[in-house]
C-alpha cells in the first residue's frame, strides 16, 4: 500500500508545517494576550460604516 | 504614536463575490432540486444526455461547493482579513484575477460536466485543464493573502486568520495530490494510482476537502462575524486557539473512514475511525464557543435574523460534528454507507452550516456596505423559518430513508434468505421519501429567493460605500525577545509557516511524480486479474462519462446479506487496473461489481442492451434514467490507441505494440456481443459500432476475472 505511506509522509509534512507554526505563534508572543484581540475586532471598522440593525454603536 | 496612516478597504470585491454566491447558489440549488426529482420522475430529464442525473449531479455538488461556497468564503475573507490586519488587500488586481478566474472556472465547470467531461472522482471531477487553472487562481489568491498578511498593521494574527491560513495551505496540498493524471487528449486523462490507491488518495482528499473548504474557512468566518454581529467578544478567546490547532492536527487523519469494510487494510481504517471520534472534542468546543458567545444576549436572537441564522448554523455544525464520527464507527456504518443516510448527513452540514452561515453573512454585510438598514426584518425572519423548516424537510426523510434501506438490505427470512432479493423492492419503497426531500429542498431554495430580492431592495434603498475609509497607526518596529537569534527571522516573518507548507507540497508532488512508486504497489496480487480489452476500456469510460457511479457501486462488502445479494466480496486485487477506481459512495441503483458474465446475478447481452434502453422495461418502476443514445451513438475509436499508450506508460501490461492492433480486436469482440444481442432479438444493422456494445462488454466484464475458468466457460 504505497499510496497510504505517501498520504502519511504528506499529512506528516503538513502536521510538521503546522506545528512549527505553532511554535512561532507562541514563541514570538501571538498568544501572551488571550483576551484583548477579541474585543478589539469589535472596534475596527466603525470609522464610516453606518449603523445596521444589529450595530448598537454610535 | 503620532503619525496614522489612511488606507481604504475594498468593499467592491466584497460585493462581486456575494452577488457571485448568491446566484451561483440559486442556480446550485435549482440543479439540486431538479436531480431530487429526478429520483421520483426518471423521465424529468426529457430525453437529453447532458441533463441525465449522472451528469448532473456532479454539476449541483459542485456548484454548491465551489461556486456557492467557494465564493461565500471569499466574500468573506475579503471583507474581514483586510479589517483584522488594518490594511488593504495587497494587490486589488490579485483581488479581481481571483474573482473573474473563478468565475471563469466555475463556468468551465458547467459547460464540462454535463458533457460527461469527468475524472469521476467525487468533488473533484474537473478534467485536467480546468485543474490548472483552479491552481493557477488559488495561488493568487495564497498570494494575495499571505502579502496581505505580512503588510499587515496589526502584530497579532486573530484566530479567524489562522483558519484562512490553514485552508489555503491544505486546500493546496489536496489539490495537487489527488489531481495527479497523465492526459490522454484534451479533456480526457488517466490518474496515476489506480484501484484502492486511487481510492485512498481521493477519500483523503473527499474527506479533507470538506474539512478545510466548507468546515475550517467557515470556522474562521464564524469567529469573525459571530461577534461581530453580537457585538461582544467571542466567549473564549483561548478556547478558540486551542479549537483552531486541535482541528487541523487531527482533522487530516480521519479520511480513511469513507472506506470503512472495503478492500482498504484494516488498520488504516481503524486509524481513521479512531481520529473522527476524537474530532467531536474540538468540534463540539468550537461548536458552544459560537454559541456561548450570545451569553446574556439571548433575547437579541429573537430580533436579529442575522443572529437566528448564526445560531441555527452553529447548531447544525454541532450536529453534523456529532454525526460524523458516530457514522466513522465500523458497525454505525456498516448500516449507513451506500445509503441516503449519508445524504442526509451532509445536508445538514450543507444547508444548515454553510447555507445559514452564508446567509446571516449576507444579512449583515449588505446593510453596512449599503450604509442603510436591512429592507425587511419581517422578510428575512420568513427565509429564516422557511429555510430551518426545509432542512428539517430535507434531513429528516433522508434519515429515514436510509434506515429503511439498510433494513431491507439486511432482511433475512427464517429460512436463510434475503426477504428483499430483489432490489427494485428497496428502490420503490423509498420514493415518499424522495417527495418529501424535493419538498424540504424547494422549501430552502424559496427562502434564497427571498433573501435575494430583500438584499437588493436594502441595496436599493442605500448608497454603495465601495472604498470604505480608515485608518490605523503603522505597526510598531518589532522589539526583539530575549531568545535564540534565528527568532528574530522568523518572528518577522509570519510566512515561515507558509515556507514550510509549501516545501511539504513540493515535497509531495515530487513523491507523487514518480508513478512508479506508485504503481508497484503490494496490494496482493491475484493473478488471473487481467487488463480490461479496449472495447471494454471504451466501455468503461462511457460509464465514467455517463456517471454511472453516482447511482452504482462497485465494492461488495464482506457482509453475509451483500455475499447472498452480489457474489463474492470484492477484493483489492480486482481492481489493480483501475484507473479511475469506481467503487462508488451511494446504492441508489444495485451494486455492480459481480455484474460480468458468470456471476451469479449476471445476464444477457440482450438483456442489458433493453434495460439501458428503457430500464423500466426490464425492472418496473425502476428509476434508473433511460440511455438510449447509447444505442444510437457511434463508439468514437479514435482515441483507443492513445488511451492503450498512457495505460501502458502507467504500468497496464499490454502487450508491446499492442495500441496498433487494439481498434481490430476491439471490432472483433464487438462482433460477438453484437452477435449475441441479435441472436436474441435486437434489431440493429450497425449494432457492432454503437457505444452500448462497448458498456455492455464493460458490464459483463465486471467482477469476472476471479472466477475459475472452467466456470465461466460452461455458464
Ligand atoms: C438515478 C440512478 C441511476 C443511474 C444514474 C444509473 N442507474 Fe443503473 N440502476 C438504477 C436502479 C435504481 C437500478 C435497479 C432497478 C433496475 O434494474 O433498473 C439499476 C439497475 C442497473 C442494472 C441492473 C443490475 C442488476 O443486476 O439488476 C445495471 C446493469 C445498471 N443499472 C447499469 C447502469 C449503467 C451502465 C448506468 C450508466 C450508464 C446506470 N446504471 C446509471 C439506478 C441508476
Amino acid at each position: 500500500m504505497k499510496a497510504i505511506f505517501l498520504l502519511i509522509i504528506l499529512s506528516l509534512i503538513l502536521a510538521a508545517g503546522f506545528l512549527a507554526a505553532f511554535f512561532w505563534a507562541v514563541r514570538s508572543g501571538q498568544y501572551d494576550d488571550d483576551y484583548t484581540p477579541s474585543v478589539r475586532i469589535l472596534f475596527d471598522d466603525d470609522t464610516t460604516g453606518k449603523s445596521s440593525v444589529t450595530n448598537e454603536k454610535q | 504614536m503620532a503619525q496614522v496612516d489612511k488606507f481604504q478597504y475594498d468593499n467592491d470585491i466584497v460585493r462581486k463575490f456575494l452577488i457571485a454566491s448568491v446566484v451561483f447558489g440559486i442556480i446550485g440549488m435549482i440543479v439540486g432540486l431538479w436531480v431530487a426529482l429526478q429520483l421520483i420522475w426518471p423521465d424529468l430529464n426529457f430525453g437529453i444526455p447532458f441533463t441525465t442525473f449522472g451528469r448532473i449531479r456532479p454539476l449541483h455538488t459542485n456548484a454548491v461547493i465551489f461556486a456557492f461556497v467557494g465564493n461565500g468564503i471569499f466574500m468573506g475573507v475579503y471583507y474581514s482579513l483586510p479589517r483584522l490586519l488594518k490594511t488593504p488587500m495587497w494587490s486589488k488586481a490579485l483581488s479581481n484575477f481571483h474573482f473573474w478566474g473563478w468565475q471563469a472556472i466555475i463556468l468551465a465547470a458547467a459547460v464540462t460536466l454535463p458533457l460527461g467531461i469527468t475524472s469521476a472522482h467525487e468533488y473533484a471531477e474537473l478534467e485536467w485543464p480546468i485543474d490548472l487553472a483552479i491552481a493557477v487562481v488559488w495561488i493568487a489568491f495564497g498570494l494575495n493573502m499571505f502579502m496581505t498578511i505580512l503588510k499587515r498593521r496589526e502584530q497579532h494574527l486573530y484566530v479567524a486568520i489562522w483558519f484562512y491560513i490553514a485552508t489555503w495551505v491544505t486546500v493546496t496540498m489536496l489539490h495537487v495530490g489527488n489531481n495527479i493524471e497523465v492526459p490522454v487528449s484534451l479533456w480526457k486523462s488517466y490518474p496515476v494510482a489506480a484501484g484502492v490507491q486511487d481510492a485512498l488518495i481521493q477519500w483523503w482528499y473527499g474527506h479533507n476537502a470538506v474539512a478545510f473548504f466548507l468546515t475550517t474557512p467557515y470556522l474562521g468566518l464564524m469567529y469573525y462575524f459571530m461577534p461581530k454581529a453580537a457585538n461582544r467578544p467571542v466567549y473564549s478567546y483561548r478556547l478558540s486557539i486551542i479549537h483552531f490547532w486541535a482541528l487541523i492536527f487531527i482533522y487530516i487523519w480521519a479520511g480513511p473512514h469513507h472506506l470503512l469494510y472495503t478492500s482498504l487494510p484494516d488498520w488504516a481504517q481503524s486509524l481513521g475511525t479512531v481520529f473522527s471520534v476524537m474530532l467531536i472534542a474540538p468540534s463540539w468546543g468550537g461548536m458552544l464557543n459560537g454559541l456561548l458567545t450570545l451569553r446574556g444576549a439571548w433575547d437579541r436572537v429573537r430580533q436579529d435574523p442575522v443572529l437566528k441564522f448564526l445560531v441555527v448554523a452553529i447548531t447544525a455544525y454541532g450536529m453534523a460534528t456529532f454525526e460524523g464520527p458516530m457514522l466513522s464507527v465500523k458497525s454505525v456504518n456498516a448500516i449507513s454507507h451506500y445509503t441516503d443516510w449519508t445524504i442526509g448527513h451532509v445536508h445538514v452540514g450543507a444547508l444548515g452550516w454553510n447555507g445559514f452561515l452564508t446567509f446571516g453573512i449576507m444579512y449583515w454585510l449588505i446593510p453596512r456596505m449599503y450604509r442603510t438598514k436591512l429592507y425587511s426584518t419581517q422578510l428575512a425572519n420568513t427565509h429564516f423559518w422557511i429555510g430551518t423548516l426545509g432542512i428539517l424537510f430535507y434531513a429528516i426523510p433522508m434519515y429515514w430513508s436510509g434506515w429503511t434501506q439498510a433494513l431491507m438490505w439486511k432482511q433475512f427470512t427464517p429460512d436463510g434468505y434475503l426477504k428483499y432479493a430483489n432490489f427494485l423492492e428497496t428502490v420503490t419503497q423509498l420514493r415518499w421519501f424522495y417527495i418529501a426531500r424535493a419538498l424540504g429542498g424547494l422549501m430552502f431554495l424559496s427562502g434564497v429567493f427571498i433573501m435575494a430580492y430583500n438584499l437588493i431592495k436594502t441595496a436599493r434603498a442605500g448608497s454603495f460605500l465601495a472604498h470604505e475609509d480608515a485608518e490605523a497607526p503603522p505597526l510598531a518596529a518589532h522589539v526583539t525577545h530575549k531568545g535564540e537569534y534565528w527568532h528574530k527571522w522568523i518572528e518577522r516573518r509570519p510566512v515561515p509557516f507558509l515556507l514550510v507548507s509549501l516545501v511539504a507540497v513540493v515535497i509531495g508532488g515530487i513523491i507523487e511524480i514518480f508513478p512508479m512508486a506508485l504503481i508497484k504497489s503490494n496490494v496482493p496480487k491475484i493473478e488471473s486479474v487481467a487488463p480490461y480489452t479496449p472495447l471494454e476500456l471504451e466501455g468503461r469510460d462511457i460509464y465514467i462519462r455517463e456517471g454511472c457511479m453516482g447511482c452504482h457501486s462497485q465494492m461488495v462488502r464482506p457482509f453475509r446479506s451483500e455475499t447472498e445479494r452480489y457474489g463474492e466480496y470484492s477484493k483489492s486485487g480486482e481492481y489493480i487496473y483501475d484507473r479511475p477506481f469506481l467503487w462508488g459512495s451511494k446504492r441508489t441503483g444495485p451494486d455492480l461489481h459481480r455484474e460480468g458474465r458468470g456471476n451469479k446475478n449476471s445476464k444477457s447481452d440482450a438483456w442489458h442492451y433493453n434495460h439501458m434502453v428503457v430500464p423500466q422495461t426490464m425492472s418496473p418502476g425502476s428509476i434508473m434514467p433511460a440511455y438510449p443514445w447509447l444505442a444510437k451513438n457511434e463508439l468514437n475509436t479514435s482515441r483507443t490507441a492513445d488511451k492503450i499508450k498512457v495505460l501502458k506508460m502507467l504500468g497496464t501490461p499490454y502487450p508491446q505494440g499492442y495500441e496498433q492492433i487494439a481498434v481490430q480486436d476491439l471490432q472483433k469482440q464487438a462482433a460477438q456481443i453484437a452477435e449475441s444481442m441479435r441472436k436474441d432479438g435486437v434489431q440493429d444493422d450497425k449494432l457492432e459500432q454503437r457505444e452500448i456494445v462497448a458498456l455492455v462488454a464493460y458490464l459483463q466484464r465486471l467482477g469476472t476475472d476471479i472466477i475459475p475458468k472452467a466456470r465461466a466457460e460452461s455458464k
